[in-house]
């Protein structure tokens, strides 16, 4: 029981950096994946908390693997996206601002 | 940081309340009549199976949001093949233990972990493997094949769904003495959809330069 505590903390320290990453990042591809890593966490979240008696919950667990699913597609339409962003205007974020053409990511 | 702490008190508070058990009782309870025996594909194909009919819904309309934004002449380039001789010779070899792992994920997901959603990814997989190595891969070409393979999971599902409808049943509820059948074959169909989807998805992805400086312009 101890172990799935584990990840189940695990899931809330990987939604706390992923959160923060989605806030305070700039480049589009590095809030993609912070926004992944925030998904990642709920499933950890989710895959860890659902416990009964005897072994996993198997709900929850169906639950994740479709979530898990539609976020693949997600994140690839979202590079997709990104990609096409990148291509029409050259910008890596979203603001009009300076940082126009190179990285935009300030870490 | 806040949001941190605050989140894992509740996931303490949760951890030490009763988990309600309920459901995975009558889950037990029910498992016989679902035509398989891995309770996580029982929830998924059949007690639950709106969800992952609305889930490859979601997967289409993805893939073809994905093809429409590509350039179609950049989906088959041969600047992007990689001409790696090492990569080369090790495809010969992976791709059909690849296609060998899917079949079995497919196979194993009635009696224990694996299905279709896994099958498929490892589908996709090959064939992003076959394009890095630059294998012919024609049916990849926006055109029958390719429409044809990303709705035939969703149709084949939706055929099972409306069938049973059409029985007598409910919408979705399979007749208890062939579940195990139409699983299965709403399990191939699945696997080859999400497999092309993916993979339509990672060879969508608008490549060519020359055109940029045009549509830059234009904005």
């Amino acid at each position: 029981m101890s172990l799935n505590l584990l990840y189940a903390l695990a899931g809330v320290a990987l939604c706390g950096i992923g959160l923060a990453g989605f806030l305070l990042l700039n480049h589009l591809l590095r809030r993609l994946l912070a926004f992944n890593l925030l998904g990642s966490g709920v499933f950890l979240v989710l895959v860890g908390l659902a416990q009964h008696g005897d072994g996993p919950d198997p709900v929850p667990q169906a639950l994740v693997l479709t979530g898990i699913v539609v976020a693949i597609a997600a994140t690839a339409l979202a590079i997709v996206l990104i990609r096409r962003y990148f291509h029409l205007t050259g910008r890596t974020s979203l603001d009009t601002g300076n940082n126009a053409g190179d990285g935009g990511g300030e870490s | 940081m806040g949001f941190v702490v605050a989140l894992a008190a509740a996931v303490l508070g949760a951890a030490g309340a009763a988990a309600p058990s309920e459901l995975s009782d009558q889950l037990q309870a029910s498992l016989a009549r679902s035509g398989v025996e891995h309770p996580v594909t029982a929830v998924l194909l059949n007690f639950r199976s709106y969800d992952t009919l609305l889930e490859i819904g979601v997967l289409v309309i993805a893939g073809m949001a994905g093809i429409s934004l590509a350039s179609t002449n950049a989906l088959e380039d041969p600047a992007l093949r990689s001409a790696d001789s090492l990569l080369y010779a090790l495809q010969r070899w992976f791709v059909p233990v690849m296609l060998l792992l899917a079949a079995y994920l497919l196979w194993a997901g009635a009696d224990r972990p694996g299905g279709a959603f896994q099958a498929g990814a490892v589908l996709a997989a090959t064939g992003v493997l076959m394009r890095l190595g630059g294998l012919p891969m024609a049916f990849i070409r926006p055109g029958i094949l390719l429409r044809l393979g990303l709705v035939l999971g969703f149709a084949v599902f939706l055929l099972v769904a409306v069938a049973g409808a059409l029985n007598g049943e409910a919408f979705l509820a399979y007749p208890v003495t062939i579940a195990g059948g139409l699983i299965l074959i709403i399990e191939i169909g699945l696997t080859f959809s999400i497999g092309m989807i993916l993979l339509a998805l990672f060879v969508a992805a608008p490549v060519t330069d020359e055109h940029e400086p045009e549509e830059g312009g234009g904005l």
